[in-house]
């Protein structure tokens, strides 16, 4: 059978570090790091460069979140215009972190450090997520435009539910919760980052000795469980994946919705391939060049310092609508 | 039909009456008569928010119905095609480049361009296929996103940004006499809709069965697009704009009587005003004597109840 | 009569209608025959102006279609659509009271009632006439499309492939009732038939259509040859005659 079947050219086995345009990515991504915590001498001043270090590592820590957090989303959706933040992983995080604020403040809790809490919010996340999402995937699996629109209106009600939730906080407290509710890329906590790291660093290890699999995933549930991958248990643990990338990047910037459909898009377009070996380190690589790039135009050469963020919004939301008139959105 | 009329009816005036007297400031029906104060209470704050409140409702479930019927799609409302976002931006246009221009005249900009986004969202759904029906809302909120952006920023580089978070949170709390009554003109475009009801409820059966009919389908659909823009734009400038009112009550209305807009246009207003009252007064109840938004209110039911619509509905509508 | 001359159409660079030049004629029913993917439905919606034509011309009793309004050609023509699809619930009975638009305005009178409630009766809807259209199988929703277009009392009817979703007995009536608006009431009858033995057995001409252009056209008992018809689908098809009536066998 296998013989009868058997392609003209093997399968040729997936070595991401032979991929030339890998390579020329992280080249690209080490010189535009280079640039960023260079520019204007900073090698002068330790303080500088010690900020700007730091920086550099929460951008990048963000870019590969996002990046392959949407893939991950959109191969387990099967679909490439959607991204986790317009199915409300965001709102989610924004409506965990409040109710966090708000008991603890009811209970009397001692305002917690700064790791603490972002290890409290990221679990409280992906426990949110895995019971939100578990409940209507098994509504919903069938009919992904479904289960999205449901998605998109549980984010209104999340953001509804944390803004009514926000009134009844006191100023102190709302002040906590307020720094998360705008993306923004400065005044990233050090150790948080550290944290938040460490948390990424576990997950792609997880992740990279299971790429194959995701490959298989893509077809679809029908098609994958027909070759014996355990699709479902699979697709719980990988939107806790997500809920847990999403978590970090809110946590540490604040929402971003079209970052990740911008990242997909381009590196859809660049890799032309379906091989997640291929497509999860090209996507965090683009991610963390946008970032990277974008933080150096605007600080540097416009000097303005948190609309970065409002300015990849508008781009990637503009890409959409472009992408669909284009007839590439089925 | 006459029922749900009588329903309608009763329970807008129960409603109506006890929102006169429920607030900061307990009144009852002795002191009214007795009090001078309290009757002039009732007639400078209670009356005018009460009939904001029913006016706003009303007219934005009809605007929502009227969306609905235009795209052929029961889960688009002007809150979700970009037209509270475009609206916003006009808005901020007149703000930053001719402030101290009279209400009206700044509400007719916030119109004009509350259709320009409509008008793009309409070229959009286009190109989407017919067999997806949920990609239009989903397609309709990332387009909305857009704009919101595009305000954003707009907005955050010139401080106003509480300007944006005023107009997206529905709230009566601050009408008065005097400050509500462009409503009205909400109210009246409202009523014109019944008047052409039927043309509604043809253009919703598809522009070949209703050109073969002999409606003028263009005429309609801008007439449609121009009444959404209007009502948004005016209920956007007065109170705010309200999450899912648009969305919700058509989508109920429709389950119990149908979509033909003659018979159900008036349970469809009655509904919506009724609903976003009932919400002002509940936000004027639960955290006593502090005030939580109609808007902030409505959005968390009226996300309950649409999302029990989504999930619960049968697999062939 | 329905003039056509010069009819072009095309759509994303394909074209569909390739310099049609034919006529309909008044008090017959005319069947629109031809292989998948021909232009019928085209060339019917052209008629009925739901597609707006590049070229050429449309002609109905010596008027130009483009200079008659919407509303005049509501009263003038009828046209059912072969996917009937409509998202809004709406009543079997608000359907068909949609159906006197042209006429009434939405202001229906007795006449229109009674003109409703005749149509409800034909099309076997009278039990099902408080019924959402999305309750409805797929049968009886093509069955309310058709009386609607009846109560719309028009001239002409242009009908898309009427049989689809009917069953038999349905499909025999709909002819039936089709052959008796055109000798009791001089309508005339422009439909798109996909079953050779219904167009053999009801249709008095027949216009023969194949990659945008007619093939054939003229009276049935004329055109309708097996040489015409083996021709027209590329396929043996073989006529019967059994008593006087033609039959089509082409199963195998």
């Amino acid at each position: 059978m296998s013989d009868a079947v058997s392609p003209s050219r093997p399968l040729a086995r997936l070595n991401p570090l032979k991929d030339q345009r890998l390579w020329a990515l992280g080249v690209a991504l080490l010189g535009a790091s280079a640039l960023f915590v260079f520019w204007g001498g900073a090698w002068r001043s330790a303080y500088i460069l010690e900020l700007r270090v730091v920086k550099l590592a929460g951008l990048l820590c963000v870019g590969s979140a996002i990046g392959v957090a949407t893939v991950l989303f959109q191969t387990l959706t099967n679909n490439r215009i959607l991204t986790p933040t317009i199915m409300g992983f965001d709102a989610l995080f924004l409506l965990m972190k409040t109710i966090l604020v708000f008991v603890a403040g009811v209970l009397a809790l001692p305002v917690l450090g700064a790791t603490p809490t972002f290890l409290a919010d990221t679990t409280v996340m992906i426990l949110a997520t895995l019971a939100i999402f578990a409940a209507v995937l098994r509504r919903a699996r069938h009919d992904i435009q479904l289960l999205v629109l449901v998605g998109v209106i549980f984010g209104l009600l999340f953001r509804t539910l944390a803004g009514f939730l926000q009134r009844l906080l006191d100023p102190s407290q709302f002040a906590i919760v307020q720094a998360d509710m705008f993306a923004t890329f400065s005044g990233m906590d050090q150790r948080s980052l550290a944290v938040a790291a460490m948390v990424m660093a576990c997950f792609f290890l997880w992740l990279a000795s299971r790429y194959a699999v995701l490959d298989v995933m893509a077809l679809g549930r029908d098609q994958a469980r027909a070759l014996g991958v355990p699709y479902d248990r699979l697709q719980l643990q990988i939107l806790a994946a997500i809920a847990a990338l999403v978590s970090v990047s809110t946590a540490l910037v604040g929402p971003l919705a079209f970052l990740g459909l911008l990242v997909t898009a381009l590196t859809h377009a660049l890799m032309r391939s379906h091989r997640h070996g291929l497509l999860l380190p090209a996507a965090s690589l683009i991610s963390c060049l946008i970032l990277v790039v974008g933080q150096t135009v605007f600080e540097r050469v416009f000097s303005l310092n948190s609309s970065l963020a409002v300015v990849i919004e508008f781009c990637g939301g503009l890409l959409f609508l472009f992408l669909l008139a284009r007839g590439h959105i089925k | 039909m006459p029922i749900a009329y009588f329903a309608t009816v009763i329970g807008l005036l129960a409603l109506g009456t006890g929102s006169l007297f429920l607030g900061a400031q307990d009144l009852s029906l002795p002191q009214v008569w007795q009090d001078p104060g309290a009757l002039q209470l009732i007639a400078i704050s209670r009356l005018p928010r009460t009939l904001a409140a029913l006016l706003t409702g009303a007219s934005m479930a009809v605007a929502g119905v009227i969306m609905q019927l235009l795209v052929r799609n029961r889960f688009v409302e002007p809150g979700t095609t970009g037209t509270n976002e475009a609206a916003m931006i006009g808005l901020l246009a007149v703000t930053l480049l001719a402030p101290g221009l009279p209400l009206f005249v700044q509400m007719l900009v916030a119109a004009a361009a509350a259709l320009l986004g409509t008008l793009g969202f309409l070229q959009l759904t286009r190109r989407l296929p017919p067999q997806q029906p949920l990609l239009v809302p989903l397609v309709g909120l990332i387009y909305a996103g857009v704009l919101y952006s595009v305000a954003t920023f707009i907005a955050y580089q010139t401080d106003l940004i509480q300007y944006i978070g005023i107009w997206m949170s529905g709230e009566f709390s601050g009408i008065l006499a005097g400050r509500y009554e462009l409503l009205w003109l909400a109210g009246i475009l409202s009523i014109l809709v019944y008047f052409t009801a039927d043309q509604f409820t043809l253009a919703g059966l598809g522009r070949g069965l209703a050109v073969s009919l002999g409606l003028r389908y263009g005429q309609v659909l801008s007439l449609g697009v121009a009444t959404v823009s209007m009502v948004s734009a005016l209920v956007i400038v007065t109170v705010g704009t309200l999450p899912f009112v648009g969305l919700v009550v058509p989508n109920v209305v429709s389950r119990m009587m149908g979509d033909n807009l003659r018979q159900s246009l008036p349970v469809v207003a009655g509904l919506g005003g009724g609903l976003v009252l009932a919400c002002d007064m509940l936000g004027r109840v639960i955290r006593h004597p502090y005030e939580i938004p109609a808007g902030t209110i409505f959005g968390v039911l009226g996300a309950i109840v649409f999302l029990t619509l989504l999930l619960g509905r049968r697999s062939h509508v | 009569m329905i003039e056509i001359s010069n009819l072009s159409y095309s759509i994303a660079g394909q074209q569909i209608l390739d310099g049609i030049n034919t006529h309909l004629q008044r008090n017959q029913i005319t069947a629109l025959i031809g292989p998948n993917g021909a232009g019928k439905s085209t060339l019917l919606g052209a008629i009925g102006r739901q597609v707006d034509i590049n070229t050429g011309q449309i002609k109905i009793d010596g008027e130009d279609l483009q200079n008659i309004t919407p509303q005049d050609q509501a009263r003038l023509m009828a046209i059912v659509a072969q996917h009937l699809h409509v998202g809004s619930r709406i009543r079997v009975v608000d359907l068909l009271g949609f159906g006197r638009w042209p006429h009434a305005k939405g202001r229906l009178g007795p006449q229109d009632h009674f003109i409703i409630q005749s149509a409800l009766a034909q099309f076997d809807l009278t039990d099902l006439e408080n019924r959402f259209l999305d309750e409805l199988s797929g049968g009886q929703r093509q069955r309310a499309f058709l009386a609607m277009a009846h109560a719309q009392d028009a001239d002409w009817l242009l009908l898309d492939e009427p049989l689809n979703n009917l069953d038999l007995k349905h499909g025999r009536s709909l002819m039936a009732h089709l052959r008796q608006m055109v000798s009791e009431k001089s309508k005339s009858v422009v439909v798109v038939l996909h079953d050779l033995n219904f167009t053999l057995a009801w249709a008095d001409q027949i216009v023969a259509m194949r990659d945008g252009q007619v093939v054939f056209a003229g009276p049935t008992t004329t055109v309708a040859t097996s040489e015409a018809l083996s021709d027209l689908y590329q396929t043996p098809i073989e006529l019967l005659n059994l008593n006087g009536h033609f039959f089509a066998q082409y199963h195998r």
